[in-house]
């Protein structure tokens, strides 16, 4: 079952959240996880790049963390790049680091889905997103992916900010 | 997410007034390349890492908007524009196909489209099966070890024919390959062939979307749904790809990578890109799709109603009618109307055939379709006239019969060209 969230809570989120702790960062610039961070961070977001492997280094100019445990607060969102079964002790992980961080939302990438993992977070008090890319939807909703031929499924009749500054994402 | 009606959709689906200017209509953006905002960004845009524009070849803003309505009015994720509806088809399949590879095709097809899937792709080493419009199993028959697609037109050139979508569709999902469907005759208006269980849908946007008979253009919509990675045979989608340095388009674009690698490959590779002004052109015609779709299939019902009743008629294939066979399938696909594209036979034969598109004089003598002039071609004496007597008779063409669009002017002036037309 694939989840459909209001295109007014996506909005919401990301004109919300400010740090982004994203969870299998590569270096690798063919890499999904390297195209939403490129472009993330090109929209004024934080990244905090988590990633065991590249602990230590730095992609993209941020410094990789190991894990959520070491991540120096405030994060207000983890977004998931790992696999869905991965997904769950990484939910684990930031459910128990909440409080510290003052997580207020659990993003799992597209393609990442675990129900179990999301009532959790859910429980936690963690505002869960699935199966959606944050790059994507901010596009979708800035009105910056139409240049793509991607349906935006929205209709808005007032003159948008140039796209460079958050385009119809910025007028609600 | 809104859900906006379809005629709301059809004027504003993909516009906004103009970043730059607040201008209400969307621009004709007449450039052919956009300055980038500095190195870093245009390295970013070259490998797809960010959105924006580079070429015209590949994307034009007015053209985007095209492509974002033409996908709202079908309720597809994404949209291509191409520069004819044949660029469209050579697209879809140039990004799914490999040498050798097949696809299953209703026979029942613009002639036009016959000859690219026989013709044109052979030489690609692609190869078409046939299989028979209103019989699924007839596709089921065709598929081999190496079918990567099932296509068929929902309502067929030149008429008459309203294909089995569902139990086609079917017969893809068995199979595990995409269902692409030309929508170029009943249009999202009439018929949503994702709502079928289509997988990707093309258009002649030349034809009713566009509407005037002023300008060629293609599209193509994806509905989103399909799995690209399951079977392993679509490697443009689910492998690294070479010339973006290992990208892998289904994994990075998710439900709209069919249109993001038929752009960045396939377009950007063969070329086929919309003019903007054709774009804009097409833009303003869809604003009144439902009002025209709606006249269209009216008048149409008429006409062959009354054709139907005449004497000097000997049959007339159009789904709308009653008697006709394919009556159900249009009270199940297209209960709002048949088309406006159909064919009759005329007692007099070939000299009759002939002696009607010389006398009509509202009717325009032409090889289109799809205008909101009224329109008529006997097929035998032109279109199909290279053809054999016996091939013409088999492709619907034989020398009685007359092939008709109707379009949206006063029926009863219609009728009465006709009526002198065929005295």
């Amino acid at each position: 079952m694939v989840p459909n969230y209001p295109d007014a809570l996506i909005a919401r989120l990301l004109r919300s959240v400010h740090r982004i702790a994203m969870i299998g960062a590569s270096p690798n610039p063919a890499r999904p996880s390297y195209f939403a961070m490129k472009y993330l961070l090109d929209k004024g977001f934080e990244i905090v790049p988590v990633n065991p492997g590249q602990a230590g280094k730095d992609i993209l100019g941020q410094k990789v963390y190991a894990r959520i445990a070491d991540l120096p607060a405030p994060i207000d969102m983890v977004d998931i790049f790992r696999n869905s079964a991965a997904a769950g002790p990484v939910t684990d992980e930031a459910i128990a680091e909440k409080q510290r961080l003052g997580l207020k939302v659990l993003w799992m990438q597209l393609g990442v889905v675990n129900e179990e993992a999301a009532q959790r977070a859910e429980a936690a008090g963690l505002t869960v997103i699935m199966n959606r890319c944050p790059k994507i939807e901010y596009g979708r909703l800035s009105g910056e992916i139409g240049w793509y031929g991607v349906n935006r499924r929205t209709i808005d009749n007032r003159k948008p900010f140039a796209f460079s500054q958050g385009g119809t994402l910025r007028r609600d | 997410m809104a859900e906006y009606g379809f005629d709301t959709l059809a004027v504003h689906a993909g516009a906004q007034p103009d970043p730059a200017t607040g201008a209400r209509i969307t621009p004709i953006y007449q450039t052919s390349a956009y300055v980038f905002e500095n190195a870093d960004q245009a390295a970013a845009l070259f490998n797809l890492q960010v959105f924006g524009n580079i070429y015209s070849r590949i994307m034009n803003p007015t053209v985007a908007v095209l492509e974002e309505r033409i996908a709202a009015l079908e309720g597809g994720t994404a949209g291509l524009a191409a520069s004819s509806g044949h660029a469209a088809q050579h697209l879809v399949f140039h990004t799914l196909m490999e040498p050798g590879a097949e696809f299953i095709s209703a026979r029942q097809l613009y002639g036009g489209s016959v000859n690219q899937f026989s013709q044109a792709f052979a030489k690609y080493d692609w190869h078409v099966r046939w299989a028979d419009a209103m019989d699924a199993n007839s596709f089921a028959r065709a598929v081999t070890d190496k079918t990567r697609a099932i296509f068929c037109e929902s309502i067929a050139n030149p008429g008459g024919v309203i294909s089995d979508l569902e139990g086609i569709a079917r017969v893809a999902e068995q199979v595990g390959v995409p269902f692409i469907v030309d929508n170029t005759l009943a249009t999202p208006w009439l018929i949503r062939p994702f709502e079928w269980g289509a997988h990707i849908v093309v258009h002649s946007a030349t034809k009713f979307l566009g509407g005037h008979g002023n300008s060629l253009a293609g599209a193509i919509v994806e509905s989103g749904t399909f799995d690209w990675a399951k079977s392993g045979k679509y490697r443009t989608l689910t492998e690294d790809n070479p010339s973006y340095h290992g990208i892998r388009f289904y994994e990075t674009f998710g439900d709209f990578a069919f249109c993001v690698a038929a752009r960045a490959l396939s377009l950007r590779d063969l070329g086929p890109c919309l003019a903007p002004e054709n774009a804009f052109l097409t833009l303003t015609g869809i604003e009144t799709l439902p009002l025209r779709m709606k006249r269209h299939c009216e008048n149409a019902l008429v006409i062959a109603d009354w054709l139907a009743r005449d004497e000097r008629v000997e049959w007339v294939n159009y789904a709308g009618l009653p008697s006709h066979p394919l009556h159900a399938a249009h009270r199940k696909y297209c209960p709002k109307g048949a088309g406006s594209v159909f064919t009759f036979g005329l007692r007099g034969g070939f000299d009759a055939g002939m002696k009607l598109v010389d006398s009509v004089r509202i009717f325009s003598h032409l090889a289109n379709i799809g205008d909101t002039r009224s329109l008529v071609i006997h097929p035998a004496s032109t279109t199909h006239r290279q053809l054999s007597d016996e091939d013409r008779v088999k492709a619907g063409a034989g020398p009685e019969v007359v092939r008709l669009s109707i379009g949206i002017e006063d029926v009863r002036d219609l009728i009465a060209d006709l009526d002198q037309a065929m005295q």
